[in-house]
């Protein structure tokens, strides 16, 4: 086999120099923003259980990556961290994986499972196996339609037509004629149900747009593309977060008159409302479906107590974020735990 | 006008024009020699797509849709560019796509993170992203296992140190926005401004795209590391048996891989100001389709600098164009799906149309 490598001694003094020109530039800090700019909070903490330490598995369909999801686990781990609960997370998009994710968790016999019902077949098996072992097991963000048929014992989500409706309502008060409903994962039903919620309620025409969520720039031009084939479009509804700031750079680039509106929040998009860049969010509260998820099984264990009394699902969502509230909700945003 | 070089190697004599020829080494017809050329039936295949989409959508005619058509193509094509070459060298990168938002992520946190000047993040960025590219390459040139395996290793390598590091780093899975930093204007003009065109706001991306075909055009053509790419692809035992550098040529293809997705990371994070540190995943795929379109083959040895130009035009045109058309959303995917194989048929009808007889 060949072992010629003429050129690879040439790059240790190439990567040097890059080394030293970085360091001369490391001269020059930044004087505005920054990690130095950052301002300190503390999460939110209340004190530490003394009940004995159980052990409680949170199995999401979370993809890697996602703003929204890590929110959640936040939640979770403040409440695990409260309650003297050894919490378990793990994740797969893929539904059976999840489900296998699930089945670990009863192999490790832990003392409460906290699952979400993206595909509620597919978690039928592993949540009577789990019953059958005296687990209980609660639903938390996606399957608010689905839980009490499996036999979940309580429910922390947001019913995604009923937000949906909520915010074709608003669009009624804001007075808008046409929007545009834009959905950054095809084929996911959470999302095609905010969508179809929006139809619903709001009385002006609504079109749902497409796009490709892994790639950004692809985002925006598709967005822009919509937005100046039709000029009556005065409304784009983004369904996370990312995507939502980034229809509002499209909408500065095709020239629209569109505002903008969208599903869940960030630490950037409470800033982005602040200046007016987006209009409102509807926030689902993901870091309190995580902390209720397991919470309620700490109740359950040392209390026997059950959220909805079993019947009704608790719903965190929908809430408004405007300009009206946006300032108190701003420093939690910035923690990334709202 | 580009051309197929032929491997350094392996090339016969040239069939020339000669007088007293006897007819097996006639001259084919000018209009079938173009067509046999590889980027020809792309362009056709472009062209045929670009007047199916005047006509079917009219919103495209606009300047300002032009531009944004231009616009998603360049993102596309300036890391077709690299990858087109790596493929005409015999070799494939499957950790494209998420390399390119690990540079993203990388420049951020540097930057943030020390609260530094945006370009110091920059320059880190490119040092990390180069280092992918000689990791890639050295470790394929070394154990001699196919690209495949090793760029998928890379691939969820990548994948999972965006994530776990961000999120160690940030305590969230997106970037901090750096949009208020020091030297963010400048760095946002050189990788994500836009320039008036005639009323028509056009991406400085456009630009670069187009500055690197033609400069990866140049090198292919008319440099021995052209030929060194060529012979590499067609036959990596007799290029090094004839004194081409195999392993600094491999190893420099994926470098020059790493350098494109730099760039394209910088875009992203210079104009969305923050980057999510799941994105990414599947775009290795667009780029790699981008190139085949183009003419470059799978196999290596073949291809040219221009084809993946209008392959990424290809793709941005029909991904735009289905919007402008405004058809139903639901069956996007499927649309870039057929009108795509519809333009590869079409390359692949024209080149045998005009290499048969």
């Amino acid at each position: 086999m060949d072992r010629y490598y003429p050129r690879s001694r040439k790059l240790a003094p190439m990567v040097a120099m890059a080394a030293a020109a970085a360091l001369t530039l490391a001269g020059c800090s930044s004087s505005s923003g920054g990690k130095q700019a950052e301002e300190g909070g503390e999460n939110a903490s209340a004190g530490k259980a003394n009940t004995p330490r159980m052990t409680v598995a949170l199995v999401t369909h979370q993809s890697a990556g996602d703003t929204f999801w890590d929110i959640v686990r936040k939640g979770a781990e403040a409440a695990a961290a409260k309650d003297n609960v050894k919490l378990i997370y793990s994740n797969d998009p893929n539904a059976g994986n999840q489900a296998n994710l699930v089945q670990n968790a009863i192999d490790q016999k832990v003392d409460g499972i906290a699952i979400t019902l993206a595909k509620p077949d597919a978690m039928k098996d592993v949540v009577s196996k789990a019953k059958a072992k005296g687990i209980p097991v609660v639903g938390l963000n996606s399957g608010v339609s689905e839980w009490q048929k499996l036999g979940l014992m309580e429910f922390f989500g947001q019913d995604e037509t009923v937000a949906g409706e909520a915010l074709g309502k608003r669009l009624n008060e804001a007075g808008a004629k046409k929007a545009v409903c834009v959905i950054q994962e095809q084929g996911n039903i959470g999302l095609e149900q905010r969508c179809a919620g929006v139809k619903k309620t709001f009385e002006g025409d609504v079109e749902n747009l497409n796009v490709n969520g892994t790639d950004m720039p692809s985002v925006k031009s598709t967005i822009t593309a919509k937005l100046k084939t039709d000029s009556d479009i005065d409304y784009v509804v983004a369904l996370g977060a990312p995507y939502a700031l980034t229809a509002a750079q499209s909408v500065d680039e095709a020239g629209s008159k569109a505002k903008v509106a969208t599903f869940d929040l960030n630490n950037q998009l409470t800033g982005a409302i602040k200046k007016g860049d987006i209009e409102f969010a509807v926030d689902q509260q993901p870091y309190l479906q995580g902390y209720l998820a397991i919470d309620s099984l700490w109740l359950y264990k040392n209390n026997g107590n059950y959220m909805g009394g079993g019947e009704a699902p608790v719903l965190t969502g929908p809430a408004f974020v405007d300009k009206t509230n946006v300032e108190t909700i701003d420093k939690f945003a910035a923690k990334g735990t709202r | 006008m580009t051309q197929q070089a032929e491997p350094a190697v392996t090339s016969p004599p040239a069939p020339g024009p000669s007088k007293e020829s006897d007819g097996r080494t006639q001259q084919r017809p000018l209009a079938l020699r173009l067509l046999a050329r590889p980027e020809v039936g792309v362009f056709l295949g472009a062209v045929a797509v670009l007047i199916f989409f005047l006509i079917t959508a009219p919103a495209v005619r606009d300047g300002s849709s032009m531009a944004n058509i231009l616009y998603q193509s360049s993102t596309i094509g300036i890391m077709a560019l690299p990858v087109a070459l790596l493929m005409i060298g015999g070799e494939f990168d499957l950790s494209s796509g998420v390399a390119v938002i690990t540079s993203a992520l990388t420049a951020s946190m540097t930057a943030y993170q020390l609260s530094m000047n945006v370009w110091v993040g920059v320059i880190v960025a490119l040092i990390v992203s180069l280092a992918i590219g000689l990791f890639n390459g050295w470790l394929l040139v070394k154990t001699g296992l196919p690209s495949f395996l090793v760029t998928l290793g890379t691939f969820l390598i990548l994948q999972g140190v965006n994530l776990a590091v961000t999120k160690l780093i940030t305590d969230n899975v997106a970037t901090d926005d750096i949009s208020n930093m020091d030297g963010f204007d400048q760095a946002k003009a050189v990788f994500a401004s836009s320039f008036d065109v005639g009323g028509v706001q056009v991406k400085v991306t456009v630009v670069w795209w187009l500055a690197f075909a033609a400069l990866a055009t140049w090198v292919l053509l008319r440099t021995k590391y052209g030929n060194w790419i060529f012979a590499v692809g067609g036959n990596q035992g007799s290029a090094r048996a004839v004194g081409v550098p195999v392993t600094f040529t491999k190893i420099s293809l994926f470098m020059l891989v790493g350098f494109g997705a730099w760039f394209v990371g910088m875009h992203q994070l210079f104009s969305f100001n923050t980057v999510q540190s799941g994105e990414g995943v599947g775009q290795e795929l667009i780029y790699i389709a981008a190139a085949v379109i183009g003419g470059c083959l799978l196999t290596g040895g073949a291809g040219s600098a221009i084809g993946p130009v209008f392959g990424a035009f290809m793709f941005g045109m029909v991904q735009q164009g289905i919007v402008y058309a405004g058809w139903n959303p639901d069956w996007f995917k499927a649309f870039l799906g057929v009108m795509l194989l519809g333009a590869v048929l079409i390359n692949l009808w024209v080149q045998r149309t005009a290499t048969r007889r």
